[in-house]
């Protein structure tokens, strides 16, 4: 009993103490190593670190979403390039020339529209042929790039809206629009989970898929909403992007499923389903951020971040196995 | 009886579907175009589909023994620059095995961590695919590598060169193969990959070293891309350090496409091959139509959720899901 208490309070606090760990590290060590006068807690650069979080945290609280859920979904990187497309081209559809600043809220509707559809398109595949998501999703990875790359050919996008630009640089209460909207997903996302009952029926079926439709719980309709949820932050990811950026070429959000997926996993959602927390997701982007921002403040190369990522993933897998009593007993894969 | 012969057709598609759609794909692209079948353009296709198909084979293994491979195009990247910055410093002769030693190291971590610490494999090579990408970088500075003397070397002769005619990528892709095949289909340690991917625990209860099994799946997969890194070095002469990069994916996607079922314990190594290349000759063929390379991104993706998804309904014998 005391050790299972120790051993939760362990895994639930372990991304916090990994933060602070990371904070306290690169404070003291940019003392001794940092080129710049400024220190690295210092309050802008707290700002911007969380500015930078956003486009993958936003997809990372859906992957959670999914991965508690019990799938997984690859095509993220393609429904953010598709999206920002769809974001940058309908604001100079010329059927929109009369609505002046009014377009912007239209582009938006239909940006994020299209990040609904395809991942509405990929969770009706998963429930009604029943292949696995992971290759239904590694197939419309390839399949939404081939569309992106067949709205504009291998030419970048690009458009301008200068209130746009205003409107996504802004800083409210202090903090970014970005951060903004990071933080407004991530607590409406967390009420869904917690407090509502599909939330609760996206937990039940990700733990045990036979007991859920047993129960009662309609499986199929769930995941599709869940893959419905990720498109549509994917798409809200690139929308607060790409109104501050102004262009995208058709190759951007490749690896971002990668990273997304790993973020997830070092906030120590289970890829078998079942449980999973939208705040310590949250935890894992942020730790990730820190990791890249703390290393180029402290003079490493930057080339060393994909290593230390690397490890801390595994590192952070054999530990969650160890501190795991359940998976000790399990045999099987 | 006319209800039966459906079925049995059916049981057929399912079965032979993936080598009815390559036969399909390449009637259609002969009649849309004549060129399509010139030995050339065959040869053509083949040669670039090796470096891709050579990853295959090695990742065919680690599927049907139940695990995944994402750090493949990663590590195909780290053998590229490794070789190609030895070669210069060590010379070939002595840059190639000590190229191969250090790819085979990776495997081997990968190994042991899926096999004896039994890691979820999926974590741990995506773990592996940012790691071995940062160790990379670190290792190149982040620098392009070049062989200084392009003429000078016998080297390219794994990626350029021609043995009787044939390239010898095409060679060293269809005799790798054939070894492979014979390993899986004819070998006991072929049999302990297909029961360790079946059902690891009947496996382990029947006496087979389940993490020894899984360790070698790995180091078989790593001595590939070693392979693929060698011809792909050899033929460039040069080399980005993200020549691999998304690779693994696609390398993937030709192994499902081949019928290996992500749950481990089927798929062979002549179907695999078959769905490289129909990923080379649907690349090929579109690009002789006329059409963008990016079209057969869309066209892959049908086939692969249409090739799975018969495959499975077969199996279940419903065309579709049960789920609510």
């Amino acid at each position: 009993m005391q050790n299972g208490t120790l051993s939760t309070f362990l895994k639930r606090g372990a991304i916090w103490g990994f933060i602070a760990l990371e904070l306290v590290f690169f404070s003291l060590a940019g003392e001794f190593l940092s080129v710049s006068g400024k220190g690295f807690l210092d309050l802008d650069n707290m700002l911007l670190l969380f500015k930078q979080s956003a486009p993958i945290g936003i997809i990372a609280i859906g992957m959670t979403v999914i991965m508690i859920n019990g799938n997984i979904d690859l095509s993220v990187g393609a429904t953010f390039a598709l999206s920002a497309i769809v974001l940058l081209d309908s604001l100079t559809w010329p059927i929109f020339a009369g609505l002046g600043d009014w377009v912007i809220p239209v582009s938006w509707l239909l940006a994020l529209l299209t990040g609904v559809v395809l991942g509405a398109v990929n969770g009706l595949i998963v429930w009604k042929t029943g292949v696995d998501a992971f290759i239904v999703t590694l197939g419309s990875m390839l399949g939404y790039r081939g569309l992106v790359f067949m709205y504009n050919g291998e030419q970048p996008t690009s458009h301008l809206n200068w209130t746009l630009v205003d409107f996504a640089e802004a800083q409210t209460l202090g903090i970014h629009t970005a951060t903004w909207f990071l933080l407004g997903v991530a607590a409406v996302v967390w009420f869904v989970m917690q407090k509502t009952v599909h939330g609760r029926n996206a937990y039940a079926i990700g733990d045990n898929r036979a007991a859920a439709v047993n129960a009662g719980i309609r499986v199929g309709p769930h995941m599709m909403l869940n893959f419905m949820l990720i498109g549509f932050l994917a798409a809200l990811s690139a929308v607060v992007f790409y109104s501050e950026s102004g262009s995208v070429n058709p190759n951007d959000g490749q690896l971002y499923e990668l990273w997304v997926i790993t973020a997830v996993v070092l906030g120590g959602t289970k890829l078998t389903g079942g449980s999973g927390s939208v705040i310590a997701t949250l935890g894992g982007v942020l730790a990730i951020q820190l990791l890249r921002k703390g290393l180029g403040y402290v003079g490493a190369n930057t080339e060393t971040v994909n290593l230390v990522i690397g490890i801390i993933l595994i590192a952070v897998l054999f530990l969650d196995r160890q501190l795991n009593i359940k998976g000790k007993e399990a045999l099987k894969i | 009886m006319k209800g039966m012969t459906r079925q049995q057709i059916g049981a057929f598609l399912a079965r032979q579907g993936i080598l009815v759609a390559f036969v399909i794909f390449m009637v259609g692209f002969a009649l849309a175009n004549n060129r399509f079948l010139a030995p050339d353009n065959i040869m053509g296709v083949v040669r670039s589909s090796a470096i891709l198909g050579v990853m295959a084979l090695g990742v065919t293994f680690v599927v049907i023994s139940g695990n995944l491979d994402l750090s493949v195009g990663s590590m195909m990247s780290f053998s590229t620059i490794v070789v190609l910055d030895l070669h210069d410093k060590i010379g070939p002769t002595m840059a190639i095995p000590a190229m191969f030693a250090m790819t085979l190291c990776l495997g081997a971590i990968i190994g042991f961590l899926v096999g004896y610490l039994r890691l979820n494999s999926l974590i741990v090579t995506l773990g592996m695919l940012s790691a071995i990408h940062g160790v990379t970088l670190t290792y190149s500075g982040g620098k392009n590598m070049d062989i200084a003397d392009k003429d000078g070397t016998w080297f390219s002769a794994f990626g350029q060169g021609k043995l009787l005619g044939v390239p010898v990528p095409i060679l060293m892709l269809l005799v790798l193969a054939a070894v492979l095949a014979v390993i899986l289909a004819k070998t006991p340690f072929g049999r302990k990959v297909y029961a360790v991917g079946g059902n690891g625990v009947a496996a382990t209860f029947s006496g087979i070293r389940r993490a020894r099994v899984v360790f070698s799946c790995y180091l078989l997969s790593s001595f590939c891309v070693a392979i693929a890194g060698l011809m792909q070095a050899s033929r460039s002469m040069g080399s980005q350090n993200t020549v691999g990069q998304g690779l693994e994916l696609e390398v993937l996607a030709a192994v499902i496409l081949g019928g290996a079922s992500l749950l481990g314990g089927s798929g062979t190594i002549f179907k695999t091959v078959v769905g490289v290349l129909i990923l080379g000759f649907i690349q090929n063929g579109l690009l002789i139509m006329g059409l963008q390379f990016y079209v057969q991104y869309v066209v892959t993706w049908v086939i692969i959720i249409l090739a799975v998804w018969l495959d499975i309904a077969a199996k279940r014998g419903k065309l579709w899901s049960p789920i609510a």
